[in-house]
């Protein structure tokens, strides 16, 4: 079939079932967007090209799919870079197509020439520079093929503006070849029968759930080993909902901002199965002191997980797809034994939950952040998609908004980017557009990507969105009253402008909150609104998120706040 | 600090080489040094590398990074078996007279070294060697004035039969 790279980019996304593509034009895609202008391929134009890639990102947590996103050279996708480290922090399948200017002025600094594929070496899975356009089809084949296999990740594929004009003969590839990369990993079935006697040696074991299970689509064979055992859970941020937070032996978060019951039961267990989860420094505190009498069993797909952090004594290294079934199955014989061993742990880590759970201030005159998110989870169901920007909000958002299912919490884990919320909950709207989705951000976060609101007016993507309002950027500022004399060096943010007129300028109607008794009707009204809408929920400056496990301290030294209880 | 051998195939496609050594700086991985070419496939290049690290997890870490990059195919870490290893130097050095020309053919048939070009006030030696070899020939030449230094940096082949791509 003859036709041009333009065309070809187009009948690749189609090849690949793409739904919707999230990007920006500019000079050297011009050629790309008259045929996605002539072919009438579902585009969502943004405000921003962050805004793009955020977006694509979005939609690819909460579908599972590889989210697309289009941008011109330099500028353009220079603006991506945020995003692309956002996406490849959390393994998120991404195909980012950027145009470069024209294979002759290559190198030269010419108008809007930013070297990309260099840029983003350090923070993709893979990228290409395509100045063939021969080369395009099985490129773009390969980039579906390894951002979403194997440990999924962003794979751009930068393509000069002149590839896009010349015509050549298109063939799909069938297959992809690659003599480097394998997109499926099955391990050693010896290292299954290992944890599984480490398994039933145990008698205080804790499972640490991580965002691998997500990305796997393994929470129902997870959940289903979690409750033959009935063994206490504790998750990471990135693993939240795989196994429902509502679990009875569910001890929430680990980590800096976990609760004590979580932190305490990994600090006490003398088994730490980890699966899927990469131990970030958010996660274990002091690292020598992690999980000190433990014996360690690391399930990853990727090798280079293994050991890099944590030493881990029993390691099974291979798709959670091959591994987790192949220990479901394993353990089936233990069943009652097994979750009987476990009683007197069992009930040694609940009593911990009972007597710490989170906690914020139930002050008189203002909304405590634990009664909006109560609040809220009232007019929501299990489907329902929480997105989150970063800060404050989003521990909250952890600690108090309970999940029962996978790819329902979206959230910038390992790079932690403000400004992600927005244009990510306008991405999973896209993606799931039966669930609704509830974007949790703060007065800081917003502002950082807020041109979004005019992207949900426009395609009427019925985004709610609520504000923890404190007037100031609340983690720093959490650690500047903590650590730094309550030196509130420019985290004071009161001065912003009405978020409410902000919104409602772009065509998003806003309501602001203030006294705790206008809460339940604000949140009603909220979600009474047909369409996009924001409430902005005041909420006071000097609440902390508790407990808090200082930089660089052990997880049981964690602070614990409770001047709520 | 141990000293590693390491031999990466990779795809023989542009921006390889970027990855590679991309990857080695942002790992902070400390490399002795690195040098790449054709093998026996068209389509595959060999990058040998040394890198010296403290212990053998920060040598896994190394490989297995360097393993996890698309176009890198397959690396191996020669020093767990018998291997060779190989450098080529070129020594530019100043011979102003008869007689220092003369000292200096001396030293090289000594040191197996070819001298391949001479001139009135200078000649370059070349040298095949291992590397304290090599040493050893630029300790005999502090006497006398070097002008320039290159050196490929090593080279390594397993012995026996056994490829590195079938390893």
């Amino acid at each position: 079939m003859k036709m041009t790279g333009a065309q070809a980019v187009i009948e690749c996304l189609k090849r690949e079932q793409v739904q919707v593509v999230f990007g920006y034009p500019g000079g050297a895609v011009l050629t790309l967007y008259d045929e996605l202008y002539k072919a009438k391929f579902p585009h969502v134009l943004t405000g921003h090209e962050q805004g793009a890639v955020h977006a694509a990102d979005g939609y690819a947590r909460a579908t599972g799919k590889p989210g697309v996103c289009f941008a011109t050279s330099g500028p353009g996708v220079c603006n991506m870079v945020t995003g692309i480290a956002t996406a490849n922090m959390d393994s998120i399948p991404l195909v980012v197509i950027s145009g470069q200017v024209a294979t002759p002025l290559i190198g030269r600094d010419s108008f809007q020439e930013a070297d990309i594929s260099g840029i983003t070496t350090p923070i993709t899975k893979h990228n290409y520079l395509v100045k063939n356009v021969k080369e395009l089809p099985r490129v773009l084949k390969e980039a579906f093929y390894i951002a979403t296999t194997g440990r999924p990740g962003p794979v751009l594929v930068d393509i000069a503006k002149d590839v896009f004009d010349t015509p050549f003969e298109f063939e799909y590839p069938e297959e992809v070849h690659l003599r480097g990369y394998q997109g499926h990993h099955v391990g050693n079935e010896a290292d299954v029968d290992h944890a599984v006697e480490a398994i039933e040696k145990a008698k205080r074991p804790v499972i640490l759930t991580g965002g691998g299970v997500v990305l796997s689509n393994m929470s129902d064979r997870l959940k289903h080993i979690v409750q033959q055992m009935h063994v206490p859970v504790v998750t990471t941020l990135m693993g939240k909902g795989c196994v429902p937070d509502t679990y009875d032996a569910h001890l929430g978060m680990v980590g800096m901002h976990g609760s004590y019951a979580a932190n305490m039961a990994v600090t006490k267990c003398d088994l730490l199965v980890a699966i899927g989860a990469r131990f970030d420094d958010r996660v274990t505190g002091d690292v020598e002191n992690f999980a000190p009498n433990a014996q360690i069993v690391h399930f990853d797909i990727d090798k280079v997980e293994i050991n890099k952090i944590v030493h881990a004594d029993i390691s099974v290294n291979g798709d959670l797809r091959w591994s987790l079934p192949l220990l479901d199955e394993k353990l089936a014989a233990h069943e009652t034994h097994l979750a009987d061993r476990y009683g007197e742990w069992r009930t040694f880590v609940l009593d911990m939950k009972a007597a710490h759970p989170f906690a914020t201030r139930d002050l008189p005159d203002a909304v405590s952040p634990q009664k909006l998110f109560e609040e809220v989870q009232k007019w929501t169901d299990d489907d329902t998609i929480v997105v989150t920007d970063v800060g404050q909000h989003q521990m909250w958002a952890a600690q108090f908004f309970d999940l029962n299912k996978p790819r329902r919490f979206v959230t910038s884990g390992g790079l932690g980017t403000m400004g992600y919320g927005l244009p990510a909950a306008l991405g999973a709207k896209l993606g799931c557009p039966k669930s609704k989705v509830v974007l949790f951000t703060g007065d800081g976060s917003i502002m950082m990507n807020c041109q979004e609101f005019a992207t949900l007016h426009k395609y009427g993507v019925d985004v709610k969105t609520i504000v923890l309002h404190n007037n100031v950027l609340g983690m720093v500022n959490q650690w500047q009253r903590l650590f730094y004399n309550g030196h509130c060096a420019e985290s004071l943010i009161g001065d912003n402008p009405d978020l409410t007129a902000v919104s409602a300028s772009m065509g998003v109607p806003g309501t602001a909150v203030h006294k705790p008794e206008d809460l339940a009707k604000a949140v009603e009204a909220l979600f009474k609104t047909e369409g996009p809408a924001l409430l902005d929920v005041f909420i006071p400056a000097d609440e902390n998120v508790y407990p808090m496990v200082p930089g660089g301290k052990r997880l049981d030294q964690m602070v614990l706040g409770g001047e709520g209880k | 600090m141990m000293r590693q051998h390491l031999a990466i195939l990779c795809d023989n496609k542009p921006g390889v080489l970027t990855h590679v050594a991309g990857l080695i700086s942002r790992r902070a991985i400390n490399i002795e040094c690195i040098n790449a070419g054709y093998t026996e496939e068209a389509d595959v290049t060999r990058i040998n590398i040394v890198v010296s690290v403290e212990n053998r997890w920060e040598l896994d870490q190394a490989v297995n990074q360097l393993a996890k990059l698309i176009d890198v195919i397959k690396v191996v870490n020669l020093d767990d078996a018998p291997f060779i290893s190989y450098e080529l130097a070129m020594i530019k050095v100043q011979s102003p007279t008869p007689q220092t020309r003369e000292e200096l053919t001396n030293i090289a048939q000594l040191f197996n070294a070819k001298i391949v070009d001479v001139q009135r006030r200078s000649l370059v030696l070349r040298l095949t060697g291992r590397e304290d070899h090599i040493e050893a020939l630029l300790e005999m030449l502090k006497d006398y004035d070097i002008i320039e230094i290159a050196r490929t940096g090593q080279i390594s082949l397993s012995r026996g039969e056994m490829a590195v791509k079938d390893m």
